[in-house]
């Protein structure tokens, strides 16, 4: 089966995150009521695999092996199966 | 081993910078250096045959994901046996910049049990972006970093820092934990200060990045594997000095020459 992981990367809370402060306060300058922005990376990955549960496997090993930093970046996975 | 023996390792690959002036600095001490692209590496199998290995600066793969992140999985995934024996004989790794950044990717630093799965720290983005300027650095180490063992402790260097990733930060909730572990394996090599040797504090400029303690280089546990943010090769002639026109007599060389001199140092007393 084919599938396609969406993968988000972001930062682990308490990091301080210098893009997401920058475009807050620029948003503010704009007349937003915003409180904060927090910025991270979305991969789009798409996967041969056996099953949903191979596919969100390969996922999170993915995170581990390169996208993400278990220092400082959280992730979420979502899995769909494409028809 | 005679310093003419001496051969020194420089990886090349798209992105990175300063390979030149690196080799240059080990070959104004009188040893040998190859700037080698990993390629090369990777086909020759020869890694074995140099006496120590650097990781120069840049932005290797464009800092994709996250910078000296693909440059350290790649190099695991072909050449991690190598590099793995390499350690374990004691042989020094230099990590500059994005070589510091690659080295800590790859579990090579702070590696408090060994090389680690995962990494242990990183190498976050910049409080205030993108920086290039002169800073100074107080030296922490008591003598473990082969690579400082000619800088007295607490000498104040001068040295150049160029990046957008080098605010060095733990795992939160690991914080005080893995600090205590630098001070006890005595890892901590350098922290940003003020000219004047005070601690910088997180206080900006002096600290330029917004590093936890003020770090700016690291050792491992056994002081053979060393990452910086700053560039000791773009400050080892007095001529790269910023301040050189308006002096009239200044020293040779200067601070990161230090650097270089140490590693070279070891070597020769290293049968």
């Amino acid at each position: 089966m084919k599938y396609r992981l969406k993968i988000h990367v972001s930062l682990k809370l308490g990091h301080s995150d210098p893009e997401g402060e920058t475009a807050a306060r620029l948003l503010k300058e704009l007349g937003y009521k915003v409180e904060s922005v927090s910025v991270g990376k979305v991969y789009t990955v798409f996967l041969e695999a056996a099953s949903r549960r191979e596919a969100e496997q390969k996922a999170e090993e993915m995170c581990r092996r390169l996208l993400a930093n278990p220092t400082k970046d959280d992730y979420m996975i979502a899995v769909e199966e494409m028809k | 081993m005679k310093r003419v023996d001496i051969k020194i390792c420089i990886l090349r690959v798209g992105g990175t910078n300063c390979d030149a002036e690196t080799k240059r600095s080990f070959e104004e001490l009188g040893a040998k250096a190859d700037i080698v692209h990993v390629n090369e590496l990777v086909k020759r199998r020869n890694l074995a045959e140099y006496s120590a290995l650097v990781f120069p600066g840049g932005f290797s793969y464009g800092d994709y994901v996250r910078a000296g992140a693909i440059w350290a999985k790649w190099i695991l995934a072909r050449l991690g046996k190598e590099l793995e024996a390499f350690v374990d004989d004691g042989r020094p790794i230099l990590g500059i910049c994005n070589g510091f950044q690659v080295l800590v990717e790859a579990g090579l630093l702070p590696a408090f049990n060994g090389i680690s799965q995962q990494p242990e720290a990183a190498l976050a983005s910049n409080v205030r972006g993108y920086g290039c300027r002169w800073i100074s650095l107080k030296h922490e180490n008591m003598g473990k970093c082969i690579f400082t063992q000619k800088v007295p402790k607490g000498k104040v260097l001068r040295m150049p820092i160029a990046h957008g990733e080098g605010r060095f930060v733990f795992p939160k909730e690991k914080e005080k934990e893995f600090l205590k572990k630098l001070y006890d394996n005595d890892q901590l090599v350098f922290r940003y200060c003020t000219g004047d040797g005070e601690y910088a504090e997180g206080r900006f400029p002096e600290n330029p990045n917004g590093s936890f303690h003020d770090i700016a280089g690291i050792c491992n546990p056994e002081g053979t594997v060393f990452g910086l943010m700053p560039h000791p090769e773009r400050a080892f002639y007095w001529w790269q000095q910023p301040d050189w026109t308006s002096k009239t007599r200044m020293p040779e060389y200067c601070d990161g020459k230090l650097v270089f001199e140490s590693l070279i140092d070891y070597l020769e007393r290293k049968s």
